[in-house]
């Protein structure tokens, strides 16, 4: 590894493969650093070694991903796979955690493109054991193909959800019943939006044909769900709920939840970077131009860490940053970088036909998931913090989520407030009657991601390895 | 809750979870071992004992800490299996800080 690169990508998912492909091809050293030991992102996980009938059950989608690593592999790019990143600043110096050896390593440019994570929302019982995100049930089926064996409830509201259903189908696991916690009074906020989005149409077609096996199936899909509620002693026993006024409950021992994902920030804000509330996408995003320009010279992002938009569209937005770098390195023109973005600016703009209308049908409603509005509740999973207590401190004049942290130890625990930062930041705006950007964000600060005081002592200017 | 991985036509490697021996693929995770194996709970919370497993399977929620080889407080969802790995429960903060805490 060099001390020093052109261009340094953060992220081995669509947008850092089609930007580190496309830069090298016009003759960038490119580094990428990724977190996972395979290429692929979150999206296309285990990728390059998943075997066919398992690829063959997860998708069509899912195969576009070979394509993109493929590329990748025969660029000159320089891949560095199990490699944190633990810090980036201004100056585009970069922490990085490899082999159990921090060390920092400048670039002139850098991309982050590290992705999103599930948008966690608290909801009584989410921390038995039993209970886990869409994505985490997705993960053990792409990288291991392990799948629930003794059935599975679904919960949230979000495309994810009907993937997974589609995919648990085709590998044969008993989903027991799909509970879509979009409230109606989505399918209205929508319909507005819907003309401008037929435009774009291949999305909802592809959830329209989803929906058709899982009825043909006979899964079981109960709409305008309320009051989610996982029960048990140690772990998972059952899902109760509400429906049209009536109580139920099934009988499982896992359940796994999907409210949509937000973008991974806490890079870009420990760098600096200027983020802002997205009110349609419901998260915070750093502000970026159609290039990936960030408020920092240097620092561009792609990706659903720029804002929710999607595999396809990480992809367009790599290489549109790369292109863009290309030309801030001087080996391209800016006419140059115009032509050979025609295409993928194009298709950026096509998706923003889309995208309005599947935030406004997924748009997670404030009051009743949100703002966590049971008081027993725990919102903050490591330290064990309650709405009840975020609700106290607010009362008591603490009004902003940094003051509710100082007081309540509510985001002080091993995530660093990844869990919680959105429920506390919606809780806080209820209670005091003030729009969410109004209400902080936690500051993010390095190290973004655990390292000891034995690995911080190697820290050394690497040249060579 | 969760099937066995597939051990066929698959190089594998041997661990122990809480002192059992298991065989495995080596190319999942700790979190994918344990889980496939039927183990439910992997860690008890420093705060309130609470029983806890892994949660977001992406390196996120911190909720699968675990001692691993005798280093506490590792991320089982981001730690490959090895061979020999000696995997165990964890409780509260882990034996070392527990250690430092009361000399």
């Amino acid at each position: 590894m060099d001390s020093h690169y052109p261009l340094v990508i953060i992220g081995g998912g669509p947008a850092g493969l089609a930007a580190a492909t496309t830069a090298t091809e016009h003759g960038i050293t490119v580094a990428l650093f990724d977190e996972q030991p395979t290429l692929g992102g979150q999206i296309y996980r285990a990728i390059e070694s998943v075997p066919s009938d398992r690829a063959k059950q997860l998708g069509k989608e899912y195969l576009r991903g070979k394509k993109l690593v493929d590329a990748f592999r025969q660029s000159k790019a320089h891949y560095f796979p199990d490699t944190q990143v633990w810090s980036l600043n201004k100056q585009r110096e970069i922490g990085l955690l490899r082999n159990n050896k921090a060390l920092i390593i400048t670039a002139d440019q850098v991309l982050v493109a590290n992705g999103a994570m599930e948008r966690p929302v608290p909801f009584p019982g989410w921390t038995l054991p039993g209970v886990m995100h869409a994505g985490a049930g997705q993960i053990l089926f792409k990288s291991a193909g392990i799948v629930p064996a003794d059935g599975v409830v679904l919960a949230g509201s979000g495309p994810l959800l009907l993937l997974l259903a589609w995919q648990y189908l085709h590998a044969g696991v008993d989903v027991k019943a799909m509970l879509d916690l979009t409230p109606m009074r989505n399918y209205l906020r929508a319909l507005p939006k819907l003309p401008r989005a037929l435009i774009a149409h291949h999305y909802l077609t592809k959830g329209l044909a989803y929906q058709l096996d899982l009825k043909r199936a006979g899964i079981r899909t109960v709409y305008g769900v309320n009051n989610l509620h996982a029960r048990g002693g140690d772990s998972l026993e059952s899902v109760s709920f509400q429906h049209r006024g009536k109580n139920e409950t099934i009988e499982t021992d896992l359940l796994l939840t999907h409210f949509g994902v937000i973008p991974h920030i806490w890079l870009t804000q420990a760098a600096g970077c200027r983020h802002q509330w997205d009110e349609s996408q419901q998260c915070w995003r750093p502000q970026h131009d159609e290039w990936g320009n960030t408020s920092i010279d240097g620092i561009l992002v792609a990706g659903d860490n720029a804002g929710i938009g999607g595999a396809r569209s990480a992809e367009h937005a790599g290489r549109l940053a790369a292109l863009q770098t290309t030309w801030i390195l001087g080996k391209m023109n800016l006419q140059e970088r115009d032509k050979l973005a025609k295409n993928d600016r194009k298709w950026m703009r096509k998706d923003l036909h889309v995208r309005p209308f599947l935030e406004a049908f997924y748009h997670i409603p404030q009051k009743t998931l949100l703002a966590t509005p049971d008081d027993d509740t725990i919102v903050c999973r490591c330290e064990e913090v309650t709405a009840g207590q975020i609700r106290a401190a607010v009362a008591n004049k603490h009004s902003d989520s940094n003051q509710v942290k100082f007081l309540t130890r509510c985001g002080m625990g091993p995530c660093q407030g990844r869990q919680c930062a959105n429920a506390v930041a919606h809780i806080v705006a209820v209670a005091s009657d003030k729009p969410i950007q109004k209400t902080d964000h936690y500051r993010g600060r390095p190290p973004v991601t655990p390292l000891s005081l034995g690995e911080l002592a190697t820290i050394s200017p690497e040249t060579t390895e | 809750m969760f099937s066995s991985p597939s051990l066929l036509n698959a190089i594998t490697v041997n661990i122990t979870i809480d002192g059992r021996p298991i065989q495995v693929p080596q190319d999942i995770t700790v979190a994918a071992a344990v889980l496939s194996n039927g183990l439910r709970n992997t860690r008890a919370t420093p705060v309130s004992g609470a029983a806890r497993a892994p949660f977001c399977m992406m390196g996120v929620c911190f909720d699968c800490l675990m001692v691993i080889d005798g280093i506490s407080n590792q991320r089982a969802c981001s730690t490959r299996v090895n061979e020999g790995m000696r995997i165990e429960s964890q409780h509260g903060v882990g034996p070392e800080i527990e250690k430092s805490r009361h000399g």
